[in-house]
């Protein structure tokens, strides 16, 4: 697993980071001392019937157990700063990362998965951290420190507990490694179930309509039933650990109990020293155990660690070149045999050997059925996505040479379906422009048709807008979206099915104001119905990736067979309207 | 459209309201598990036994072992060969036993947990739409996601480890007043100052626990909220504001993160700090004690009463580590019975629908397999199944007091075409929510085929009516699954038909893995469009003789929608359909066009009649009014 990515996180932390663990070592090594001075303080004290003795270690246990909680205090606040600071490290390399992501990145993630790896794997990796450090180092350190002492102590009697290292070492390895692949299995299973109700929350009218209640509950009940067997053998394995450890721990007690006894009564070590080698013994091999709660942990959050390391590793596939154009001289676009695929394959094509000149100023309509990659031609010319083959120029120039922010502060594009943000209806609008003054906004909204409807509100500019735009009808949402696009003065706008929604009077309110107000910018419309595009000076109609005509259109009317089907079976109504 | 709300969880801590209620209604749920808790409960004591054993085998070996043969030249060691042994056993009957309590927990909780999720899930699926309506779905969905979590760890985790505790430290306190119950009294001092600890640290903590829950839960809604509107942040170039907005809330979390944890990691130093003070007093008191010849104490006492004290840390510890968790895990089932004691969908329905057979002379019988005819069976009376639609006098509110239709009159023959027409809130959608029963009507009445709709059963009430919705709501799974969605058991030529009488069939075709191409909940493998037709078709092949249409081709482009139409025009054809469109040339050839405004009937007419009437359907036909 690659920990690079995730490493950077600690950037700013690296006091915390290294002193956390120094703490914990120095504690542990304090620790460690206690049973020592205990066996001193059994052996000259009480044995030896000593008060001062007593007295003496006594205090000096009474130090170092001062100096372990004050140790172990300042460890445990740098160790939470530390994994705090370090999960917001995290979450803001990722959500910059993420904010960082082209559109084909994007299509590679869902938006709900990407919103799980920013939530809660975030908040996994953030207690893994900070278990580490609690954990891990003071396991290590104190597996290493009563070693250490028990052999000071005896060497001979300390041998014998080492034979039970590599025997839980063995043991912990192979359940991590038998139970890690379960716990995968586990997650996934997680992921379908909550699919499952979330795909019935959101479809819970078409449940409901096609009576299929029954059909859902007993597709919810199979997923359940298997995560129960997927959870009961992912920890069957897990919870064997803790009372392998203690076994253990057990067996070595006994055995130094039984051997050390002999020992003593031989008086070849003293009582004392015998009660601080079973204590080191316990402290051992308890020492295991949390290491291997630690990696159980680890374990059970590995798929996080994986599920982010994906978003943090992603190739970002459109980026700025070294040297990039910044300003852009005019709104001309050419097509130049532009070839394009979302699977950047050769083969997979979805748009085809494009040619298209545009000038500046111009009004263009784009019109083909569902699936003709109407949307991906348009796409291309923000950069959203790059070109497959082929070049496409703005003012004379490669859209791969400008830089990014360039290129989009000057192309306005108003998606379909698009998303209004919770916030007041100003500050939706300032999303197109960040500094926009009161003017800018009022006359955007003035050519988008939407003022009006915006001052009949009692709030007017600062009606607050729910999360999704819930709160405001389709066709408002579009039209405060064209608003939105048009309040940084593009010298390009794209509307992709901005006006489904709006009736088409006020649709032709919005085209007039295009032309009076912005005749320099070049605007580019998608559209289903042809009476939103009649007018336009070029009308490219596209058919599965190929651009099967283009011209104004009469010329279209009578030269364009597709062109002629759509337009006929719209406006024949209208005919027969007006009998 | 009914009220929605978004209702977002910013992930407050919710305090559990009723502790005592909650807690014993879970414990019901164990009580078919009562034999195996037994022996599990059996096998805890048993566990917690050795732990304490293994402290006093120490002692025993001391006092009884060591210190009689110290120096002597010819030991006796049977005593050593009596003892361990049977401590040997002991223990490793304690090692099984907490193997088996803990594998036990796991099995058990993991059944109880699986009886309440689907317990749930089932009691959602009867729930009525209001329900929906009003709580956000991210909120029903954390039921089943961090609530369940919470019980996992509390049913699996933090019970038997409560459990374990509470008996180690009775265990253990014992063990200690045998001991020697003038150490016991120092002893307890510092065990009193210890739960002082867990009281006030808890307090700090679950107070700094609850802010970090509530930032938490306001950062995770903005990256939820900014990575759904992903491509309006890169289109706009806003990546630098929505970074700056982050930052500050990441930055709050952060802070409150590290107070709350900071409490949390610093319970233990100091808890073990106390425990080592204990230690070292009484090392020192029972060492003058022993030394200034008070025989009731010995030097065997003085090592397990020691090791005993360290043992009683891990009992309160726990505790208090654990009732954290478990306050959330007692709110989250509380949040989860709520669900469960919602009150479901009534049905007072009793008329079913039925397959018949028409005999030549016209009598009906009833028979299983024929698919063709459809009856509503009314006790034993058969009422052949025409889809003839009125409503009388309806009126309708979502919210008391506040009406959404007024005294709607429409009556559709069979096979008529009907469609609404009017603004968003105009009630279209509503009309037809109440014809399926989704909602219930304030007064007036519903009539299928003669019947109040009341009478009939839910289930197939609605089975006698076809729906394409405005939101397609695809299911995972292949596309052939969809689309038999509306029909159990379809065979492949009736998905097939379906598919191509919604033209859907010829982009299926194209895809690599044809119909069996599986959909994932939200990929972008199809357009909006193509997804509108699939849904099309999923109605299709339920081939019901009343039809819904909600804006159902409002997302296909007009020459799409022509073949669409075609397709549905077959599909329409001695059928009684309801359409609501926003574009009035779909709904042109309507037998009866109803224009709604406000919940009222305005005009009401074929296309050629509200032309001529110059109303507002002329005006809208003619772009002269808006339509919201």
């Amino acid at each position: 697993m690659k920990i690079k990515s995730i490493r950077r996180s600690i950037k700013g932390y690296y006091k915390e980071t290294f002193l956390a663990p120094l703490f914990v070592i120095v504690d542990t090594l304090l620790f460690s001392q206690i049973p020592f001075v205990i066996a001193k303080l059994i052996d000259n004290g009480i044995n030896a019937s000593n008060q001062e003795n007593i007295v003496m270690y006594g205090m000096q246990l009474l130090w170092l157990t001062l100096a372990m909680t004050v140790l172990g205090v300042l460890g445990g606040i740098f160790a939470a700063r530390g994994a705090a600071g370090f999960s917001k490290n995290l979450r803001r390399n990722l959500f910059y990362k993420v904010e960082n992501y082209s559109f084909s990145n994007l299509d590679k993630f869902s938006s709900s998965s990407l919103i799980v790896r920013l939530t809660t794997d975030v908040q996994r990796l953030q207690q893994v951290y900070q278990m580490t450090f609690r954990g891990a180092f003071r396991a290590l350190s104190s597996l290493g420190f009563s070693v250490y002492m028990s052999f000071k102590i005896n060497s001979d009697l300390a041998k014998t507990f080492l034979l039970a290292v590599p025997i839980l070492v063995i043991l912990i390895s192979v359940v991590i490694k038998v139970a890690f692949p379960r716990f995968e299995k586990v997650f996934k299973e997680v992921d379908t179930l909550n699919r499952i109700v979330k795909e019935n929350l959101d479809g819970i009218r078409v449940v409901k309509a096609y009576v299929k209640q029954d059909y859902e509950v007993e597709k919810f009940k199979s997923s359940s039933s298997k995560l129960e067997n997927l959870y009961n053998k992912a920890y069957k394995l897990v919870i064997s650990v803790m009372p392998i450890m203690l076994f253990c721990v057990f067996a070595v007690t006994l055995l130094i109990v039984f051997l050390g006894s002999q020992m003593v009564i031989s008086e070849t070590i003293t009582t004392g020293e015998l009660v601080s080698l079973v204590s080191y013994v316990t402290m051992a091999l308890f020492g295991l155990i949390q290491l291997s709660g630690v990696l159980v942990m680890t374990i059970v959050s590995s798929p996080s660690f994986k599920r982010i390391t994906e978003v943090l590793d992603e190739e970002i596939d459109i980026r700025d070149k070294a040297e990039t154009v910044r300003t852009m001289k005019n709104a001309d676009i050419v097509f130049d045999n532009v070839s394009f695929s979302y699977l950047k394959r050769d083969d997979k094509l979805c748009l085809e050997n494009i040619n298209l000149e545009i000038t500046q100023g111009q009004k263009i309509g784009i019109i083909g059925s569902t699936g003709s990659s109407k949307t991906s031609l348009v796409n291309l010319l923000p950069r959203l996505y790059d070109v497959q083959s082929g070049e496409l120029k703005i003012g004379g120039i490669d859209v791969r040479n400008y830089s990014v922010e360039t290129l989009r502060d000057n192309i306005s594009y108003a998606l379909q379906k698009s998303i209004l943000f919770s916030g007041t209806i100003k500050e939706n609008l300032l999303w197109g422009k960040n500094d926009a003054s009161e003017e800018d906004m009022i006359e955007a909204c003035k050519i988008a048709q939407i003022h009006d409807y915006i001052m009949s509100l009692e709030k007017g500019y600062d009606y607050k807008i729910e999360r999704g735009g819930v709160n405001v009808s389709g066709g408002q949402r579009q039209r405060l979206s064209i608003a939105r696009a048009l309040i940084k003065s593009p010298k390009i706008l794209i509307l992709d099915d901005s006006t489904s929604a709006v009736d088409m009077a006020t649709e032709a309110m919005i085209n007039k104001g295009f032309s009076h107000k912005i005749p320099n910018t070049t605007i580019i419309i998608i559209a289903q119905r042809v009476s939103s595009i009649e007018n336009c000076d070029k009308i490219i109609v596209l058919d599965q990736g190929k651009i099967v005509g283009q011209g104004n259109h009469d010329q279209l009317i009578n030269s364009n067979e597709i062109y002629q089907e759509v337009y006929y079976s719209q406006m024949k109504e209208i005919e027969d309207a007006s009998i | 459209m009914p009220p929605f709300s978004h209702g977002h969880r910013t992930g407050k801590v919710a305090k559990p309201k009723y502790i005592k209620k909650t807690i014993k209604r879970l414990f019901s749920y164990f009580g078919s598990y009562k034999f195996r808790l037994t022996i599990v409960l059996l096998c805890i004591v048993l566990a917690s036994t050795t732990t304490i054993a293994s402290s006093i085998f120490l002692r025993f070996i001391i006092d009884n072992g060591i210190t009689p043969l110290i120096g002597s030249v010819d030991p006796d060691f049977s005593y050593f060969y009596e003892t361990v042994p049977k401590f040997a056993i002991l223990l490793l009957c304690g090692v099984l036993a907490m193997y088996y309590y803990s594998r036990e927990m796991v099995t058990i909780s993991q059944q109880i947990l699986k009886k309440i999720r689907n317990q749930m899930f089932e009691h959602m699926q009867k729930l009525p739409l209001t329900y929906f309506d009003t709580k956000g779905h991210g909120d029903i969905l954390s039921r089943y996601t961090n609530d369940i979590d919470a019980m996992v760890n509390m049913l699996s985790q933090s019970i038997p480890q409560l459990l374990l505790g509470i008996l180690q430290f009775i265990g253990i306190v014992s063990a200690m007043i045998i001991t020697s119950w003038q150490l016991s009294i120092i002893a307890f001092i510092i065990i009193l100052l210890m739960f002082l600890v867990v009281t006030i640290l808890g307090k700090a903590s679950g107070k700094y626990f609850s802010k970090q829950q509530a930032s938490l839960g306001a950062t995770n809604a903005y990256v939820e909220e900014m990575i759904a509107g992903q491509k309006e942040v890169k289109v706009f170039n806003q990546q630098k504001n929505v970074n700056k907005k982050f930052d500050e809330l990441n930055e709050e979390l952060a802070k409150n993160s590290r107070r709350a944890s900071s409490i949390a990691t610093i319970f233990m130093p100091i808890m073990q700090g106390l425990s080592y003070l204990q230690y070292v007093i009484l090392a020192i008191a029972g060492g003058f004690l022993a030394i200034s010849g008070y025989s009731a104490i010995t030097l065997g006492m003085i090592v397990s009463f020691l090791q005993l004290s360290r043992n009683l840390v891990q009992p309160i510890t726990s505790l208090g580590q654990q009732i954290n968790s478990l306050m959330l895990a007692l709110a989250g089932a509380e949040r989860i019975f709520d669900l469960i004691d919602e009150k479901i969908e009534e049905d007072e329905g009793y008329i079913e629908l039925v397959n018949v057979q028409v005999s030549k002379n016209g009598t009906l019988y009833e028979c299983s397999e024929c698919t063709s005819k459809w009856a509503f069976k009314d006790k034993n009376s058969l009422i052949l199944l025409k889809g003839e639609v009125e409503l009388r006098d309806v009126c309708f509110s979502y919210v008391e007091g506040s009406p959404i239709l007024k005294k709607i009159n429409v009556k559709a023959k069979a096979g008529d075409n009907i469609a609404f027409v009017g603004s968003t809130g105009a009630g279209k959608t509503t009309i037809t929510n109440l014809i399926n029963r989704f909602y219930d009507i304030d007064s007036g009445v519903i009539l299928y085929d003669g019947i109040d709709i009341r009478k009939i059963k839910k289930p197939d009430l609605r089975r006698a009516l076809g729906f394409v919705l405005q939101d397609t709501n695809l299911f995972s799974g292949t596309i052939s699954e969809n689309i038999s969605y509306g029909k159990l058991n379809a065979t492949d030529e009736a998905v097939n038909e379906a598919a191509q009488l919604a033209n859907a069939d010829y982009f299926i075709k194209i895809l690599e893995e044809g119909y069996d191409t599986y959909l994932d909940g939200e990929d972008n493998l199809l357009s909006i469009g193509q997804r509108q037709l699939l849904s099309i078709a999923r109605c299709a092949i339920a081939n019901p003789p009343v039809m819904i249409l909600d804006e159902a081709t409002s997302s296909i482009d007009t020459r799409t929608e022509k073949i669409v139409q075609e397709g549905m025009q077959k599909l329409m054809h001695g059928r009684t359909v309801f359409v609501i469109a926003h574009r009035l040339s779909t709904i042109r050839n309507s037998d009866i066009i109803v224009v709604l405004d406000q919940g009222e009937i305005l005009e009401m007419g074929n296309h050629k009649t509200l032309m001529n009437n110059k109303g507002f359907y002329y005006k809208l036909y003619n772009g002269l009014s808006k339509l919201d």
